[in-house]
């Protein structure tokens, strides 16, 4: 077992953020890049780029991100930001994610009245929606070598995982039951599997 | 369209969305169904046009998804004031409607959130923290893996389900597992593909 390493536990060499306005930047610009939702582009930009979170932790936060109310990425935002500013970086990476995108979207809102009819405008957003799904879905596939690692075996995660997206992409259960059911029991598994 | 707005509708709007920030397990999309309910058939101050319109823009619009709610603000906004059309004072309706749900909808579920992560930060190896954060990993695999799926098959939605569609969302999914590419481009070559009329 690893817990974490962040905050003042974290390696010097841990690449970090370097200050509060670092942390707008950053996540301005990610933000700016997220078509369809900003998933894909934390993954790639916090782990991969500027390695601000392992893999692991990125899997851990997010569980904890889409279990709490709120909007998964924000609350993401939320809790890396905290990490390494306390409340003046949660609020940055928060303030960073909407601020500029908010422009963005309004802008949009204002010219779609006008081009929504057009057929090439419908197409291209068409285009872009199969794209993101498709860069949602590689984000998931990247973390599976990292439940090799698992308490519970390689084996028992994949059928998890299997489980998972059956109960919602082909029997769309609501996600609370999902979280509920599924999450409850491998939660309780593991608990007893790391018995000390 | 044009509605009135007293300051006592603003404020059940408000409160409504704070209700809402509470309920949004794994994100503002779970709670479209209940807005719904609230502003276009309880209330009417939105059109059934401007609801889904809202919904459609955020999700092709850079940012975070929640922004659909500022949309649904902004439209309130501008129907109080007398539509888009009307001048200066509509738009300053429709930021002041902005605020509201964005607000709203924000302030409950952070402030939540930043409490209860410091809590288990703190508390990080407990067994309990440990086994939940190590327990959810799968799970949560298999939701970003779904999430892609849904967001695919929604583009369907309308017409009949098109293998151009499917084959363009795996081949995406397929260039960002096995490269480092930037995703700008993907996207870009998507906007195009579907601009030509191939998907």
């Amino acid at each position: 077992m690893h817990p974490s390493p962040s905050g003042a536990a974290a390696p010097p060499d841990h690449p970090q953020p370097r200050s509060p306005r670092d942390l707008f930047v950053s996540f301005t610009w990610l933000a700016l890049q997220g078509f369809g939702g900003v998933l894909a582009i934390v993954q790639r930009e916090m782990v991969e780029k500027k390695k601000w979170l392992t893999p692991e932790q990125f899997l851990e936060d997010w569980a904890v991100a889409q279990v709490m109310p709120g909007p998964n990425v924000i609350n993401l935002g939320l809790m890396i930001g905290d990490r390494y500013f306390g409340l003046r970086g949660a609020l940055a990476a928060v303030a960073g994610m909407l601020t500029i995108p908010l422009v963005v979207i309004l802008a949009l809102a204002v010219l779609y009245a006008h081009y929504a009819a057009n057929p090439q405008v419908a197409g291209a957003l068409r285009g872009m929606g199969a794209v993101s799904g498709g860069l949602i879905a590689a984000t998931g596939i990247k973390l599976l070598p990292q439940l090799r690692r698992h308490p519970l075996g390689f084996a028992t995660c994949l059928a998890f995982v299997a489980l998972v997206f059956g109960a919602i992409a082909g029997l769309k259960v609501p996600l609370g039951w999902v979280l509920l059911a599924v999450g409850g029991v491998a939660c309780v598994w593991t608990w007893r599997k790391i018995a000390p | 369209m044009t509605i009135a707005m007293q300051w006592h509708d603003w404020l059940a709007l408000f409160g409504q969305y704070l209700l809402l920030s509470l309920l949004s397990i794994s994100g503002a999309i779970t709670t479209v169904p209940d807005m719904h309910r609230y502003l276009v058939a309880q209330h009417g101050w939105l059109t059934d046009a401007q609801f889904s319109s809202s919904v459609a823009i955020a999700q092709a619009a850079p940012g975070p998804n929640v922004l659909f709610v500022a949309l649904m603000g902004w439209n309130v906004g501008l129907n109080a004031g007398g539509g888009i059309g009307a001048g200066p004072m509509a738009w300053l309706l429709g930021f002041f409607g902005l605020m509201v749900t964005m607000v709203g909808i924000m302030v409950p579920s952070t402030t939540l959130t930043y409490f209860a992560t410091r809590w288990g930060h703190r508390n990080r190896t407990r067994r309990e923290v440990r086994a939940f954060k190590q327990g959810m990993a799968p799970v949560v695999v298999g939701l970003l893996i779904a999430t892609g799926w849904v967001l695919a098959a929604g583009n369907h939605a309308g017409n009949a389900p098109a293998w151009h569609l499917w084959l363009l969302t795996g081949v995406a999914a397929l260039i960002v597992w096995r490269t480092r590419i930037h995703l700008l481009w993907l996207l870009g070559a998507g906007a195009l593909l579907g601009a030509v009329g191939f998907v």
